[in-house]
């Protein structure tokens, strides 16, 4: 009996082994036979958060890419020829993204990358994107280092993205609180476990003092507390008109949530971290009430370009309304798109070119101008809570 | 005892052979990047078995902070060739160095305790080193250190890899090693036969730490990014996974499980959706129907070449293994 079990085993595993060879060795068969520039397809890579724990920035991201890629390619295609979208797993780790991006540029020869959704991702890929001068798109990196070389202060010439930069979100707060809300005083807490909330937090701050906010205090709470009375009792007693909470979700909802119970009712502000459905249901749609956050895009934006990617959106992934990571996909790949039609053909050096080169150019996020370091020049919105659903607050223009 | 030798040095000249086929690929391009960094991942992981095996498999420790060391030689290497310019091997050996310091450190007080207690304490210390990056300004936090130059070559890879699976297998056949062994099997009797059962413990801990540092530091080199959160308590359990799947306490196991999860693991790539659905099915199935490894307490030697002397060692090692 056991020695049944083994074989039958043994062979399931080799059946299992062998068939990722097989798939393996066809997929470069498959692109030695395609080529980029001889046949008729322009092959461009992505590296996504497939699985593992970023997973649906990924899935939203590769939906948004192909949205892009199919549009694209019933208009007619780039320079007359189609475009292929060859997406790779990275598993939410750098290092896999690093593997991942290696095979779509020796197996596949994508002429460009785009991904991955989180900076740190993103940042497994730069060296083997620099390495073999392919252009690389991230997609959702926010993170100021994924463009310029942190020890030389360098820009990487290779790496581009879609998404604009922690430092503009904390601007765009600092200066929405001022303007909009008036607020003369703030109160500050940041999650020190994270570098994206650091990041927004010291950018918040310098902006709301500059233009003569005052900033009562800095608290600070870590990932996967659970309790925040004892701060927000601080906060309560400071009386601040405005509560910066740059997070992510999980623990924003808690304290909002503990916030409002305890009586604190001046508006709490945050950046895109707060993007998640589970926002609402973890805080509940009343504490949301008078909070806002600033963010890519929004569904609800009613200028052209937004409406028209959301309706194709919806047609094609049956009425998902996409959300900020989708909607930078299909940035990135149009991104791609319109510099490899600038360059002439489809060679990564000439890309590399074209995407330095970016200027006004019409996505479904905004106008976006490359800048010197790569990073896009474009609007943010900021959204407002309304019975737990985000809705259009106004845009801020850099 | 000659036979041994020859053996030995058998299995080396055979070693080289495959570094030499695979070196010669590589540099014809017939293997690409791909699979470069495939093997390199191979041997990383090789590394990490073979030396938590040491302390799981040989000395019956159960530990959960591998991972920890791992991290430890990882962020020191990569430190070392970032800020202070130093040459690629003194950086990785430093890295090794000191997470075999910290293994003593960590060693002393908590091996002491046996079972559930030890495999708690060495998860809290796992745990402890990463949150100490995470909140380290100077090793860039959350984001990690990126930008690590990849200098782990195939070469250099090969014979760490080779020098580290050497080594370990030699101590393990050595009074030391056999001292090990008779922890494993029964702690009190051992005490009562005159072994220093602490001191061997720590050892065999402190061996592990030095061989998971230095894997740490060859992966860093490889990957270019390292972040606290790649070093959590998972990947502990990866290596634990390797270590029971090959076989607990064979070193030629533990090899056969590396090489057998990382090409697994990569090889699933290609079905995302299933991959972590095969991974476990597999397992489970390994478990349920060969629950002593692959290659259950089978010692590193050409088998059946010696048949006489690995019966007999055979019966040392294997004995009441679970």
């Amino acid at each position: 009996m056991k020695k049944i079990g083994a074989i039958i085993l043994s062979t399931v595993l080799t059946a299992v082994l062998a068939s990722g060879c097989g798939n393996n060795t066809e997929n470069s068969g498959n692109s030695a036979s395609g080529g980029n520039s001889a046949g008729g397809t322009i092959k461009i890579g992505a590296d996504l958060e497939l699985t593992g724990g970023q997973a649906s920035f990924g899935d939203s991201a590769s939906k948004g890419a192909k949205l892009a890629v199919d549009q694209i390619n019933a208009a007619g295609g780039v320079l007359g020829k189609q475009l292929e979208l060859v997406v790779a797993d990275n598993a939410s780790k750098s290092e896999e993204a690093t593997q991942a991006a290696q095979k779509l540029i020796t197996n596949d020869k994508v002429v460009t990358i785009i991904g991955a959704s989180t900076s740190t991702n993103t940042l497994g890929i730069v060296p083997v994107a620099t390495e073999k001068k392919i252009p690389l798109v991230s997609v959702g990196a926010t993170n100021p280092k994924v463009t310029v070389d942190e020890r030389s202060g360098n820009v990487n010439e290779y790496v581009f993205r879609a998404a604009f930069i922690d430092p503009f979100q904390g601007e765009v707060m600092a200066n929405f609180a001022l303007d909009s809300l008036k607020a003369k005083t703030a109160v500050i807490y940041t999650d020190t476990s994270s570098d994206y909330s650091k990041g927004l937090q010291k950018f918040f701050e310098e902006t709301f003092k500059a233009k003569g906010g005052e900033v009562l205090s800095q608290e600070s709470y870590q990932q996967k507390d659970s309790d925040f009375k004892a701060v927000l009792t601080r906060i309560k007693a400071a009386n601040p008109d405005v509560i910066y909470l740059p997070g992510y979700y999980e623990e924003v909802g808690k304290i909002v949530k503990q916030a409002r119970e305890m009586g604190i009712t001046v508006p709490f502000l945050g950046g895109d971290g707060w993007d998640s459905p589970q926002l609402a249901e973890i805080a509940g749609a009343k504490a949301l009430e008078n909070t806002f956050m600033s963010n890519h895009y929004s569904p609800e934006d009613t200028a052209p370009e937004v409406t028209s990617f959301v309706d194709a959106y919806k047609a094609a992934n049956g009425g998902a309304v996409p959300d900020g990571m989708a909607a930078l996909g299909y940035d990135a790949l149009k991104l791609v798109a319109d510099a490899i039609t600038r360059a002439g053909e489809a060679d990564p050096a000439k890309i590399t070119e074209a995407l330095a080169a970016t200027k006004d150019l019409q996505l479904a996020t905004g106008k976006i101008t490359l800048n010197d370091k790569h990073d896009p020049v474009k609007a943010a919105v900021v959204l407002k809570f309304v019975d737990g659903k985000q809705t259009f607050e106004t845009k801020v223009n850099p | 005892m000659k036979k041994i030798n020859k053996k030995f040095w058998l299995g080396i000249l055979m070693a080289l052979a495959f570094y030499g086929i695979v070196k010669v690929l590589l540099t014809t391009g017939i293997l690409s990047d791909v699979n470069q960094s495939m093997l390199l991942l191979i041997g990383v992981n090789i590394m990490l078995a073979v030396s938590l095996n040491l302390i799981t498999g040989i000395t019956g420790q159960f530990s959960i902070g591998h991972a920890g060391f791992m991290s430890v030689g990882a962020y020191t290497s990569a430190i070392l060739t970032l800020d202070y310019n130093v040459p690629f091997i003194p950086a990785i050996l430093a890295g090794g160095l000191l997470a075999a310091v910290f293994g003593v450190l960590i060693g002393m007080p908590t091996l002491r305790l046996n079972g559930d207690y030890l495999a708690i304490a060495t998860l809290g210390f796992g745990e402890i080193i990463r949150i100490i990056m995470l909140n380290t300004e100077y090793v860039g936090g959350a984001s990690g250190l990126s930008g690590i130059p990849a200098k782990t070559t195939w070469t250099m890879l090969f014979f760490f890899t080779l020098i580290s699976v050497v080594l370990i297998n030699n101590f393990i056949r050595s009074t030391h090693g056999r001292a090990c062994i008779a922890i494993r099997e029964n702690e009190i009797a051992a005490e009562a036969m005159g072994i220093n059962t602490t001191r061997y413990k720590i050892i065999a801990f402190t061996i592990g730490a030095l061989f998971a540092g230095m894997a740490g530091g060859l992966s860093a080199h490889t990957f270019y990014v390292i972040t606290p959160g790649s070093f959590n308590f998972l990947k502990s359990f990866e290596i634990i996974v390797m270590v029971v799947l090959g076989g607990l306490g064979s070193t030629a196991g533990s090899i056969v499980g590396a090489v057998f999860v990382t090409l697994l693991y990569t090889y699933l790539r290609e079905f995302p959706e299933w991959r972590m659905i095969i991974y476990s099915i597999v397992l489970i199935l390994m478990m349920i129907f060969r629950p002593s490894g692959l290659l259950g307490v089978s010692k590193f030697s050409l088998g059946k070449f010696g048949k006489k002397e690995a019966k007999a060692n055979d019966a040392i090692e294997s004995s009441g293994t679970p």
